[in-house]
């Protein structure tokens, strides 16, 4: 395997590009593995790799039903922030912070994390003084990127918002999560790809999961189009496929419904705006940034209606339009290339679930509502943790699915028990 | 290239010059030419540079697979980049210049990059940047960070305005039996048969004129065709949108249609919208959506002069430009010979290069006859010249590889390489093309939906057999007996051709022009394992590009195909995603921004609080009074000021936003006795009561006052944010979980115009303004009494003696149309009281001081117990969220409930979001936190509303510190009581 | 564009409703158990394909209706009231 540098690529380039192999190899299905993940996405790959690397389990099988990285790992807006504030949340997704800082040395692969910051928009002195706590508790919590920003400061960092005093809701202030930004989604999964598998793990794709086998409380193995593999333990990442993966290892329920958020780009500009920009007032939602490509890449709500179907509908269009231009006037004429959506599990408090299960040696990872790309190395690392050593972590020690006996809130929003308003 | 204008054909107007600049140089075109044949005409060659190598481009094509000729549209405030000459009509005093380029597109500093191609491949930057060369030394991301600054400088086409766009868009809406997309024969022949059948069909277009291929012939009988199906349709009642793209398909028949209004005027009109976004609903949808002609990877294949072969026959027949004058056309079909001769007729010399071995007879007599040269068995090897093509090498198939042959110069080099049928809209709707191997082109697959293809984008190659696929296509969208046309080909098959290059060479061979993706970069892309068609586009970025693949994914596929040994199908195609054109956000928004973004709601008063002096502030989507501030006094000023009236004589606030729902029925009572945790079965007649309601969840959803004005009517009120979800919440108990309770919810919060009237003197002033002021005493309404009664002239009233501010206060409720003049009673009233009027700043301030919450305090995640009101929870009955309330964590004696909070040193001051922490241990979580502060006039300094754990018995007497790091600092204070004033309540009882 | 058959207003827009969820719960009675509030409020079959679901007209006729979706293709089967007084009143006035 040829490591990945300035000087490979200049090698490389003299030579014709012949040097460089696979990323990841393609092999056959083994009959048994000592751990079997199933989901070849962000999530799932990142967990084989850290499998192996923190725990020294090697022979893994990730399973993806189609191509490794076809669901949300490429369907998302790329944001990487920690800016959660309950606890539990707060240390998952600042230790995922960290993570990402070193990523594309660790994997040797540079998954373009860009540091670029996270802007807040802030219309209200309540909304201030509710950001603020917020922010207060990323600072004593060790994060020194956490800062509240006047107007004249946003507006030399960020000229070209909309600062009219005629805006629907004026801008009076701004949140600034420093260390946030973005990152090339694809490359994180190849990364993740490329080293899980330098590690000996193997990745078989086009291989679907058709059935799960027990014996009693413990799961043996799965069936597969590409037949049967048995297994110590048996790991589930599919997020937005979870309750269907759920239901074939022979449960019924879990506190997640399956939804649709549309994600939007535009065509390519010359750089516009330079930080992850997010606006929330008046029922609205909408969150930009603009891809090193150039393209302004930007979100909003969830479709409102639950959905399997990985397509979108024109009022969500509409209403992320409107908010992009009152947020960024001069978008309206800019082009819209493409919109797409995936489907995400919104869970009942809008946190995520790393947890053991009924049954003995299944574990599941699930409910990432709109958060799973930034979160995908510290899921990766607490999910092998968890899975390694079959107890959680103690940062994820409420993540678990029977939280909701206990009453504990992971609720960023507050917004109660319907999955679709966590977003 | 050496283009020409021809002096006479095609469909331009002649008589009708326009004037327009280029790159800042003034240039002439004609009506009915694009930018892209008034260019070409006047002999511009170089109009846009590439992505990643800024290789010169020049017009690729005559429509929306456009690759090269990508321009900047206007300036100012109204720039409008990465536009595409090709689709762009021209008008009188169009401005447009290039972009991506530095100083122009015609020299262009950023060229010498493509001296550093070899090191570009698909993906280097994946393998680079990270950190310090060469080896990537070094930690984080901050290398990364600088090199990035470089990339998207780099990176990115054309230049958005900075200003906002000052062009309004419109959004519409449509129904009808039928959509037709796309107005070549096979779209006005479906579109016609529906019509005929009685049904409502629209017909959109997204050119300016209705006739697809027909517009691009030289057979004047095309024309006659054309009008008289365009006045058929017109007699049918057809509904023509030209101009208009369907850019997208989505559920239940539903199109998304971007009509361009204004675009392509000179002048534009004043009241009309420069687009327009439809949402058409239909109940069958035919697209006709043509098909587009592939070209081939070689060397430089990209070099301007090199274009398709159908877009030289547009610019000839419809544009009246003879594009080149010494002309190579390679092909693989049949297609390309009729273009041969058409542009042999019009004087240029063309040679007609056929990787075929054999052409057909009648074919080959036709060039006989034309004066064209064929030459079989050729394809081309590499485009010769700089700037522009000057020569073409050829090479010859040999076994599985290719050999050099001839050379032959040229100024234009056309090329035919099969078709591929636009199925770009049934892919929105998940339908995944099949491979046609005699055809050499993906077919639509049926939809499960009522989606119909017909004419070239189903295949079909002859206009004979598009009109009859038309036809068919009706029929089959409305349910008649189908005769589905036989796909015939052509006379001799097409030989599939997608790359051309000797053994073991690397050259620049575009698959995505666009994006600089070339065939070496897909083979690159087999090695490292991006073998999935998925992969292969997001790996090279084949396909990404603004054209989404129009012009390259099927030459990636076949390449990648061949790469893996497997036929084309094994690969897969791509999903295409909306929009098929891409959309000016503008247009999709509408005119919901800016000041009209998301409905502002104003109460009956708000006119009246102006008038008064009010500034208004957000909440939720409400305009309320924020202060009625007098000259020159700031707004701390205003609500203290505000505050102290109220405590010492009266003020007057506008409630109207609070939301009121009658609940009314038998069973009301039953029905708010399960929704609020405080018993209201046994509340009086004319009696109000404070009450709260949880969520399923145990958690407090929201508060307010329920009024009984009768046995079996209730007035409900809610806060102004909460009263929206409140109404929802109450209709879903009552039709899904209670439908047997006799209760109906109605909401009222529009047919009230609301007051708080509160201070010492309140009940002064009210009684000044009834027809019975013996109504308003102490007996006669007592604390939590509700009355209806009259202001004098009339006007209906209910008033209600209940208090937020802790004073003696009373709620005004009156019919919404009466609120001003209630107001203007009131106001009379009051003012000679010394009475004020007071907003939401001062609101907060008496509030606070009694340890009121709203919320800032109620914000989700909080319980009954926590918000200092567990007595409000009913133990004697069961109620919504009374069991899951009782969860281990809900009841921990260590949550954070409710306090006061007083700063140590009384002169010093703190925020709201601050944490308390203790003074030796300011880290983590804290022990809790403010939502809101003051400055209290009656105690004389600042206080606040706070959560810490376990509330006031804990922390009273202990040294705890604010500390707000993100703005202030830390502040020492204490924690007290939340009922910070007449804990006792013995104002308002007063 | 969902459009929803109203039994009420006829066929409109799905942008004229809101979702609710899973019309296949049964809440509990107020004074149920724990474990079966717990199961009625936080517990999701989640069915990918045919569900019973509950949308609420909220820009229309503000009732809350049954409908029958499948959820990966949209497709509406069936859509009554969900009061059941409204579905049988609608089959007698039918």
């Amino acid at each position: 395997m040829t490591r990945f540098s300035a000087w490979n690529v200049f090698w490389q380039g003299m030579s014709g590009q012949k040097g460089w192999s696979r990323q990841w190899r393609d092999p056959e299905p083994k009959p048994h593995y000592d751990v079997v993940i199933i989901g070849g996405g962000l999530h799932g790959l990142a967990t084989a790799y850290y499998l192996a690397k923190n725990h020294g389990i090697h022979n893994i099988a990730v399973l993806e039903k189609g191509w490794i990285g076809g669901g949300n790992a490429g369907r998302n807006t790329t944001i990487v922030r920690s800016n959660y504030t309950q606890p539990g949340n707060r240390e998952f997704y600042e230790h995922s912070l960290k993570l990402w800082e070193e990523l594309s040395h660790e994997l040797n692969y540079n998954v373009m994390f860009s540091q670029r910051s996270h802007i807040t928009l802030l219309h209200s002195p309540g909304a201030i003084d509710a950001a603020s706590r917020n922010y207060n508790i990323m600072r004593l919590t060790g994060n020194d990127d956490a800062e509240i920003w006047s107007l004249e400061r946003l507006k030399e960092a960020a000229p070209h918002l909309n600062y009219d005093a005629t805006a629907r809701f004026p801008i009076m202030g701004a949140a600034v999560h420093k260390r946030a930004g973005t990152a090339r989604h694809d490359a994180v999964i190849w990364g993740y790809a490329r080293a899980a598998d330098q590690l000996g793990i193997d990745i078989i794709q086009n291989c679907e999961v058709t059935g799960i086998t027990r014996d009693g409380s413990r799961v043996t193995g799965v069936e597969t189009s590409r037949g049967r593999i048995s297994t110590y333990k048996l790991g589930l990442a599919v997020a937005g496929s979870s309750s269907r993966l759920w239901s074939l290892a022979g449960m019924r329920h879990l506190p997640i419904e399956s939804h649709k958020l549309q994600a939007f780009v535009s065509e390519p500009l010359k750089p516009l705006l330079d930080q992850v920009v997010v606006f929330g007032m008046g029922g609205a939602h909408f969150y930009i940034s603009q891809s090193d490509k150039g393209g302004m890449v930007f979100g909003g709500d969830l479709d409102w209606y639950k959905s399997y179907a990985q397509k979108g509908n024109l009022p969500i269009v509409q209403d992320v339009a409107e908010a992009a231009m009152s947020v960024l006037p001069c978008l309206g004429r800019v082009r819209l290339l493409r919109h797409w959506s995936g489907v995400v599990d919104m869970s009942m408090d809008g946190s995520h679930f790393i947890s053991k299960t009924p049954l003995d040696n299944l574990y599941l990872n699930a409910g990432w509502n709109y958060g799973g790309f930034k979160a995908t190395p510290a899921s990766g690392t607490y999910f092998a943790d968890l899975i390694a050593n079959d107890r959680p972590h103690r940062v994820v020690a409420n993540h678990d699915l029977k939280r909701f006996e206990r009453g504990i809130q992971l609720d960023e929003r507050g917004a109660g028990p319907d999955p679709k308003l966590h977003g | 290239m050496s283009a020409t204008r021809m002096s006479k054909g095609g469909r331009i107007d002649r008589s009708c010059p326009l004037r327009f600049t280029w790159d800042g140089r003034a240039y002439q075109g004609f009506a009915g030419d694009t930018l892209a044949s008034a260019l070409m005409a006047n002999g511009e060659v170089v109009l846009g540079r590439s992505f990643k190598y800024h290789r010169p481009r020049g017009i690729m094509s005559a429509g929306v697979e456009e690759s090269g000729a990508i321009v900047t549209l206007g300036t100012g405030n109204r720039a409008e980049p990465n536009t595409k000459a090709t689709m762009v009509e021209l008008y009188d005093g169009l401005v447009a210049s290039g972009q991506n380029a530095w100083p122009n597109v015609r020299s262009d500093i950023g060229a010498a990059l493509g001296l550093f191609g070899r090191f570009f491949s698909a993906g280097f930057y994946y393998k680079t940047f990270m950190g310090l060369p060469p080896f990537e030394w070094g930690r984080g991301t901050g290398l990364w960070m600088q090199y990035e600054k470089l990339i998207r400088k780099a990176a990115g086409m054309g230049a958005a305005s900075r200003e906002a766009d000052p062009d309004c868009y419109d959004h519409m809406h449509g129904f009808c039996d039928v959509l037709v997309v796309g107005s070549g024969p096979a779209g006005l022949n479906a579109a016609l048969r529906a019509a005929q059948q009685g049904k409502d069909v629209i017909l959109v277009e997204q050119d300016h004129e209705l006739g697809g291929d027909l517009l691009n012939q030289a057979d004047p009988t095309a024309e006659t065709t054309r009008a008289d199906l365009i006045a058929a349709l017109e007699a049918a009642g057809v509904r023509i949108m030209t101009r208009t793209t369907a850019f997208g398909l989505y559920d239940y028949g539903t199109a998304g249609l971007l009509q361009r209004v204004s675009d392509h005027l000179a002048v534009k009109p004043e009241h009309s919208p420069r687009q327009r976004f439809w949402t058409v609903r239909s109940a069958a949808t035919i697209l006709a959506t043509g098909a587009l002609e592939r070209t081939v990877a070689f060397e430089n294949n990209d070099r301007p002069g090199v274009m398709t072969a159908n877009a030289a026959r547009s610019y000839l027949n419809r544009y009246g430009v003879l594009p080149g004058q010494n002309i190579v056309l390679s092909t693989n079909n049949d297609s390309a010979y009729g273009v041969a001769v058409e542009l042999a007729q019009a004087g240029a010399k063309v040679t007609l290069v056929e990787l075929r071995a054999k052409v057909s007879p009648e074919l080959a007599k036709q060039m006989r006859v034309a004066g064209v040269q064929i030459k079989t068995g050729l394809a081309p090897l590499k485009a010769i010249g700089d700037k522009a093509v000057s020569a073409v090498r050829l090479a010859r198939p040999h076994g599985e590889a290719w050999r050099v042959a001839e050379t032959l110069r040229c100024d234009l080099l056309l090329v035919s390489a099969g078709w591929s049928p636009v199925v770009n809209l049934l892919s929105h709707r998940g339908a995944k093309p099949l491979w046609d191997q005699s055809l050499a082109c993906f077919l639509p697959a049926p939809s499960v939906e009522n989606v119909t293809i017909a004419g070239s984008a189903a295949g079909h190659w002859s206009a004979e057999e598009c009109v009859a696929s038309g036809i068919a296509a009706a029929d089959q969208a409305l349910g008649l007996p189908v005769k589905e046309p036989v796909r015939a080909g052509w006379e001799t098959p097409i030989k599939p051709l997608y790359e051309v290059r000797l053994p073991g060479k690397k050259t620049k061979s575009f698959v995505d022009p666009q994006h600089d993706v070339t065939a070496s970069d897909v083979r690159l892309a087999h090695q490292e394992g991006f073998v999935s068609v998925e992969h292969l586009k997001r790996y090279t970025t084949l396909g990404m590009a603004t054209d989404q693949g129009k012009m390259g994914n099927v030459i990636g596929l076949a390449l990648m195909a061949e790469a893996l040994g497997k036929e084309i199908p094994a690969v897969g195609t791509t999903r295409f995603r909306p929009p098929y054109t891409p959309v000016a956000i503008g247009a999709l928004a509408g005119r919901n921004t800016g000041s009209h973004f998301k409905v502002l709601r104003r109460t009956p008063l708000h006119d009246w609080n102006l008038r008064h002096g009010a500034t208004m502030t957000d909440a939720g989507l409400w305009h309320r009074p924020w202060y009625f501030g007098r000259t020159g006094e700031s707004i701390t000023e205003a609500y203290i000021r505000e505050a102290t009236t109220v405590r010492q004589t009266l003020g007057i606030c506008d409630v109207s936003s609070l939301g009121k729902i009658a609940v009314q029925g038998p069973d009301a009572s039953e029905f708010l006795n399960r929704i609020y945790s405080n018993a209201f079965a046994k509340l009086a007649v004319g009696k109000a009561r404070y009450g709260i309601m949880l969520r399923d969840d145990g958690m407090v959803m929201d508060d307010g006052t329920t009024w009984r004005l009768s046995e079996n009517d209730f007035l409900l009120t809610t806060t102004t944010t909460g009263a929206g979800k409140v109404m929802v919440w109450l209709e879903e108990l009552l039709q899904l979980r209670w439908p047997e309770l006799e209760v109906h919810v109605t909401s009222v919060s529009d047919q009230w115009a609301g007051v708080s009237v509160a201070g010492p003197k309140s009940r002064a002033a009210i009684a000044a303004c009834l027809t019975d002021p013996e109504m308003i005493s102490a007996e006669s309404l007592p604390f939590m009494g509700v009355r209806e009664t009259r202001l004098k002239s009339g006007i209906k009233c209910l008033i209600a003696r209940i208090s937020f501010s802790g004073e003696l206060a009373y709620e005004l409720y009156v019919p919404a149309n009466q609120g001003e003049a209630m107001m203007d009673l009131l106001w009379a009233a009051s003012e000679p009281l010394g009475g004020c009027l007071y907003g939401l700043e001062a609101l907060g301030t008496l509030r606070i001081e009694k340890g009121h919450v709203t919320g800032a305090e109620l914000d989700g995640r909080v319980t009954i117990d926590d918000a200092g009101l567990g007595k409000m929870a009913s133990t004697k009955k069961s109620f919504i969220g009374s069991v899951l309330r009782k969860r281990p964590e809900l009841e921990r004696a260590d949550r954070p409930q409710l306090v006061g909070i007083f700063p140590k040193d009384r002169s010093e001051s703190f925020n709201g979001g601050a944490l308390l922490c203790k003074p030796d241990e300011i880290s983590g979580f804290g022990e809790g936190w403010i939502t809101a502060v003051t400055h209290s006039p009656t105690l004389g300094h600042w206080i606040g509303l706070g959560y810490i754990s376990g509330g006031h018995d804990a922390w009273q007497g202990r040294a705890v510190t604010a500390t707000d790091p993100v703005r202030k600092g830390d502040v020492a204070v204490e924690i007290v009581t939340p009922h910070m004033f007449d804990p006792k309540g013995e104002r308002m009882h007063g | 564009m969902i459009r929803i058959p109203c039994p009420f207003c006829g066929t409109r827009d799905h942008s004229e409703f809101s979702y609710g969820g899973d019309g296949s719960i049964k809440y509990p009675a107020l004074d149920a158990p724990m474990e079966d509030w717990h199961d009625a409020v936080f517990q999701r079959e989640n069915i990918c394909g045919r569900q019973v679901e509950t949308w609420h007209h909220v820009n229309g006729c503000r009732m809350w209706l049954l409908v029958e979706r499948d959820t990966m293709t949209h497709e509406i089967h069936s859509v009554r009231p969900a009061h059941p007084d409204m579905a049988q009143a609608l089959e007698v006035t039918a």
